[in-house]
């Protein structure tokens, strides 16, 4: 299902067809989420993946236009570096531990240091939230100001937009209206 | 290889291969279309795949969520899944929401600019302003500039 719906964004012009259909995937991908028992992800996923950011695209389509043009380049060069790219993956993985094995490289190392120490040193039942909140409590600062950064940008993008249209050379005044209502 | 480990291991890597796959088509939206909301959707879509990608290496078949139990009496017979690839992913995808959020303000930023966000609108403008500033001063400064 999920092949499904990615292969339907590639092909759909309707870009408010494809906004909704991101909003398909990523809830898709957060009931994957669950089913390999990662349910903070999946909570995330779902809120900013599926909520978040399909209303992001649709601001977006509001400011701009809904229908993608069709391209005029062939599409042979891309899917050449496409398969080529993912030809290497798949040979990178060939190496890989068989899924949801318990003797893999990932699960012997520091993972259950973690899940033994929790409940004496931090108390929390939740070990993620034990981790990103204490033992990698840096990680989600250096996150926080990542996304006060990004705040930023858009800010100062957006901050410009509203101050020239109120100077206005007023040469397309029926984009101004449909703006001014999607946004302020 | 017997038949049975061969099958064993088709199965064991079937994941990697669906999320290379998903992965790619991504890859392929953002490279081959024109259009920059559907460049950020599909650079969207990449980034999900690698977060499943990432998951699927955190889980122990059998196990359960990393989620002790209120009262903290820890049954040693329940095996967790590795809790480490879900908290890197859950700050991913905060940045990665950070960085639509900021390629959409671009996008429209760029749309008020040059009046399209077609990738190939976009270059033709560009060439006719280079164009139009060859006029105006390539002469002085002495040929195509």
């Amino acid at each position: 299902m999920l092949v499904a719906t990615a292969l339907a964004i590639v092909r759909l012009r309707n870009l408010f067809a494809v906004a909704m259909l991101s909003g398909v995937f990523s809830l898709l991908s957060a009931l994957l989420f669950v089913v390999l028992d990662a349910v903070d992800v999946a909570f995330t996923e779902a809120a900013v993946g599926a909520g978040i950011s399909t209303v992001l695209v649709l601001g977006t389509l509001a400011l701009t236009s809904r229908v993608e043009k069709p391209s005029s380049h062939s599409p042979a060069l891309p899917l050449f570096v496409v398969f080529v790219t993912g030809a290497a993956l798949i040979y990178g993985t060939l190496d890989m531990p068989n899924f949801g094995s318990a003797d893999a490289p990932a699960m012997t190392h520091v993972a259950p240091d973690y899940l033994a120490r929790t409940p004496e040193e931090i108390d929390v039942p939740n070990v993620v939230t034990a981790i990103l909140a204490s033992y990698r409590g840096y990680d989600t600062l250096g996150e926080t100001a990542v996304v006060f950064t990004a705040g930023i940008g858009v800010l100062l993008l957006m901050s410009g937009l509203r101050r020239r249209r109120e100077d206005g050379d007023d040469d397309d005044d029926d984009e101004d209206t449909e703006k001014d209502g999607g946004v302020y | 290889m017997a038949d049975g480990t061969t099958f064993e291991y088709i199965v064991g890597h079937a994941n990697y291969w669906l999320f290379s796959v998903l992965m790619m088509t991504g890859l392929y939206v953002v490279v081959a279309r024109g259009n920059l909301v559907k460049k950020i959707v599909g650079l969207n879509m990449f980034q999900t795949s690698v977060f499943m990608l990432y998951i699927s290496t955190g889980k122990i078949t059998g196990g359960t969520a990393p989620i002790f139990p209120t009262d903290m009496k820890i049954d040693p017979a329940v095996v967790y899944s590795n809790p480490l690839p879900h908290v890197l992913i859950l700050t991913a995808i905060v940045v990665g929401i950070a960085t639509t959020a900021l390629g959409l303000a671009l996008i429209i930023r760029i749309r008020e600019e040059y009046d399209t966000i077609e990738e190939d609108d976009i270059l033709a403008a560009e060439k006719l302003m280079a164009a139009e500033d060859d006029k105006l001063h390539g002469e002085s400064m002495g040929g195509r500039a």
